[in-house]
């Protein structure tokens, strides 16, 4: 190990985050390697190594003979200070090599707040912040994830992006970028030849004109580059690579457990959620292949605890028989089975009982918004009587603690859907009354409220989102509301809301307000720790731009939208109407129960199977 | 069942992994080579094992004692070699059986220590070093539960000797293992307290044996 690192590392908290040498680690033999990338997730160590998708890529990345990929987390700030003094480059965790040394770094972005994150990665490893600074093509600097599906706000700082599932888009890049390295190719040849991978999307390859109200006039292709990117997708999702090897942290994470991936997509379709458009279609794993991954990842790891993932768990087809193919094996070794993402009705309360026989933990739904009008607007449709009747069950085998997750500023809502989030709570307190099996032990019902961000690529990406003194009003209306005891009412501030509203729709001129921000000195912006309002107010300021004109503006109907470059396989057409319907509070039917022609099916050629 | 003890070693990476993640990364390694660990009875299910003596995170050690018990006692000639490839980087099984001597038997550990000192001569250190841990009473301050408080650690050194080492002075001692607990960072920090100009610029530490109460081997 370093001598400098060696000497750092007894001061600061969690050492084990810094080190590697985490079982099931991949350490390959640097003679026979002729490609390395530097896999960097812009968050500790404990979120990155929970993030599934950074374990697939990891796997499938050191699947290609002779390309070896290292992960790199964000040090946290007492590391950063000590590595900054100490002269400390940001190292990759398997090798300890410095990231800059590395021939390939890819972020994986899934969140706008950890924008800044990147820039503070990057400069940590000495690399330039800007793709126009960085003349070489060694070392590629790209993204995907998430937050890459409006490429834009980061567009400066990256070569390229990925944009979709990476799972053979990035084996692709890498192969090409391999060949480009052996053959001594420029950086702009390399860049020309990866726009032609599908998903690739190199910004510098885009020409963006404003108009003089702000808003986008229109995107030039330079260089033959497509005039929208879209999306890749995993086409046999059934087949494709899920590594059952995974590092086993040797310290803890805060998803410290195997997870399944049931299916990618969903069918439910709520207007709000970004989630449900961009990784459409649906397209599920088989139980056989399901039970075969999830029984050799516990042997592998030796994990204690197994969940299944996915947007909505309750669809997936065959979940009894997956929960009872797992229990079978789990029980007997004390392994325990977790189930996130359970819609509120009866089938999942019979799976919910089934499974939590033993330990009986907090149950959480999100209704997302108070009233039934307006969660039929936004296309959430559970009903109450569901919700009610789920408690019900659940408090009648003895559960005692609901969870209730809402967000306040969604379209069309008004003071009196505010305060039907109280009622349900009332109703919820009431439902415990009627059935807790035991009542000596009480009951604990949180209800927490975020502010709604409108996203790209959703039905509501035309929308403004409220003013954060309209939300701190309503957060108020409802304070007045929650008067019962046992009933805890949390509110999310809406600052840092009202920033991932301004950059998730943002354009590219959002650079120079992020180059700001870090220079500023931020960075981990998604931790209350280290963000700061103020710093980014400051930033916009500075930078001349106005953060209401990305967050709190309605756009017109025929606006070109800076994320449109993006072709998600949704058609904007689709989006337009599920807006329309939200306004006339209809709702639309799941796709499994009849198709609404988004367009979705278009990326697998052909019909989609929800 | 009766119980196990394993003898095992944690160096290199490892060191920075703490007491509870050793614990947590010792029943996983177990369940990976195939060995059932026995739980506790009732709500919350845990696993019966115990490291004798908890080691300090950074410290490195090639002898390190855990206890176990296991719900079926077949296999145990293999259990050392299957359970190092079930180990993370940096931990290696050593041995296993069932022990003859009860955890509070263990009274002295034996520690080699680098201390580095950035521009200045190994030689001359060693031996004021040397000079230095002869003294009949060091009262040093620790930090304990309530606050500070002074102590005497010369009692706990039962023996010290240093001499130089590649870039580095190396030191030898054995310290008392419990009651008291002397963690080996205390030796720098009463060269700190006592003898500034004596303190390293770095130190670490490995033990390298464990005794009992009259300096034989403690198994």
């Amino acid at each position: 190990m370093d001598k400098k690192l060696k000497r750092i590392l007894p001061r600061v908290q969690k050492p084990a985050r810094y080190t590697g040498g985490e079982y099931n680690q991949i350490i390959k033999n640097k003679a026979e390697v002729d490609l390395r990338m530097a896999f960097c997730f812009p968050d500790t160590y404990e979120i990155g190594m929970s993030n599934v998708g950074m374990r697939i890529l990891y796997s499938t990345i050191n699947s290609m003979t002779g390309v070896w990929c290292e992960r790199v987390f964000a040090p946290w700030g007492d590391m950063e200070e000590e590595m900054r003094a100490a002269g400390v480059p940001l190292y990759a965790l398997e090798s300890g090599d410095p990231v800059a040394d590395l021939d390939a770094v890819g972020f994986s972005i899934g969140y706008e707040m950890a924008y800044t994150t990147v820039l503070n990665m990057l400069d940590l490893a000495g690399i330039p912040l800007r793709s126009e600074d960085r003349t070489e093509l060694l070392p590629l600097v790209f993204a995907g994830g998430t937050a890459c599906c409006n490429p834009e706000p980061m567009a400066q700082f990256m070569d390229l992006f990925v944009i979709g599932e990476g799972e053979e888009m990035d084996n692709e890049l890498l192969e090409l970028l391999r060949t480009a390295k052996r053959g001594g190719w420029s950086k702009k040849d390399f860049l020309c030849r990866a726009a032609d991978i599908e998903g690739v999307y190199v910004p510098s390859l885009y020409e963006p004109e404003y108009n003089a109200d702000g808003t986008l006039r229109c995107v030039t292709p330079l260089d033959g580059a497509p005039a929208r990117v879209r999306r890749r997708i995993v086409k046999d999702f059934d087949d494709s690579h899920f590594p059952t090897r995974q590092i086993v942290p040797s310290t803890e994470i805060v998803h410290d457990r195997v997870n399944l991936e049931l299916f990618r997509g969903c069918i439910r379709g709520c207007r709000f959620c970004q989630a449900g458009y961009v990784y459409r279609p649906v397209r599920s794993r088989s139980v056989d292949r399901l039970l075969e991954q999830g029984l050799e990842s516990l042997k592998n790891t030796g994990y204690q605890e197994i969940t299944l993932s996915s947007l909505s768990s309750s669809d997936y087809r065959q979940l009894p028989e997956l929960c009872d193919g797992l229990l079978d094996y789990c029980r007997e070794r004390s392994i325990s089975l977790a189930l996130p993402s359970l819609r509120a009705d009866n089938f999942s309360m019979e799976i919910m009982q089934k499974v939590q026989s033993v330990r009986k933990s907090g149950l959480t739904f999100a209704p997302e918004a108070g009233s039934q009008r307006l969660r039929d607007a936004i296309n959430k449709n559970v009903r109450e009587e569901d919700l009610l009747e789920s408690c019900r069950v659940a408090f009648a085998g003895g559960w005692n603690g609901v969870k209730l997750y809402f967000m306040l500023g969604l379209p069309t809502e008004t003071d009196e859907d505010v305060v039907a989030i109280a009622q349900i709570a009332k109703d919820v307190l009431h439902c415990w009354r009627e059935n807790a099996l035991n009542k000596n032990r009480g009951v604990r019902i949180t209800v927490s409220t975020s502010c709604f961000v409108p996203k790209p690529h959703s039905p509501f990406q035309w929308e403004k989102q409220i003013p954060m003194e309209e939300y701190l009003r309503r957060v108020n209306l409802l304070r007045g509301e929650m008067n019962m005891r046992n009933v805890t009412y949390n509110w999310h501030d809406p600052e840092t809301g009202f920033i991932e509203a301004a950059l998730s729709r943002g354009d590219r001129r959002l650079g120079a307000v992020l180059e700001q921000v870090w220079r500023d000195g931020g960075r981990l912006d998604a931790w209350s720790d280290y963000f700061s309002f103020e710093r980014w107010r400051r930033a916009f300021e500075k930078c001349g731009l106005d953060a209401d004109f990305y967050a709190a503006r309605e756009r017109g109907r025929d606006e070109l939208l800076p994320w449109e470059v993006v072709d998600t396989g949704v058609r904007r057409e689709h989006l337009w109407r599920e807006r329309e319907r939200c306004y006339a509070s209809e709702l639309s039917p799941d796709c499994r129960t009849q198709c609404t022609g988004c367009g979705a099916n278009a990326l697998i050629g052909g019909v989609c199977n929800g | 069942m009766d119980k196990l003890r394993l003898r095992f070693s944690k160096t290199g990476r490892a060191v920075y992994i703490s007491h509870l993640d050793m614990m947590r990364t010792m029943q996983r390694a177990f369940l990976r080579a195939g060995y059932a660990l026995k739980y506790s009875e009732g709500f919350n299910p845990h696993a019966q094992i115990s490291i004798l003596l908890p080691l300090s995170v950074g410290c490195a050690s090639v002898c390190e004692l855990m206890d176990f018990t296991l719900t079926e006692v077949s296999g145990l000639a293999e259990l050392p070699g299957r359970l190092s490839a079930a180990l993370p980087e940096g931990i290696r099984a050593m041995e296993v059986y069932a022990p003859e001597t009860k955890a509070k038997q263990l009274k002295w550990l034996e520690i080699e220590g680098r201390f580095e000192y950035d521009g200045r001569d190994s030689v001359a250190m060693a031996e004021a070093l040397n000079g230095f841990f002869a003294r009949e009473s060091m009262v040093i301050r620790k930090k304990t539960k309530r606050g500070e408080a002074e102590s005497d650690i010369a009692p706990a050194v039962r023996s010290f000797s240093a001499m130089e080492g590649e870039e580095a002075v190396l030191v030898r001692a054995v310290i008392s293992a419990q009651e008291p607990t002397l963690n080996p960072e205390l030796l720098p920090s009463a060269l700190r307290q006592l003898v500034p100009e004596l303190a390293p610029d770095f130190a670490e530490f490995t033990r390298l044996e464990t005794y009992g109460e009259n300096m034989s081997v403690f198994r």
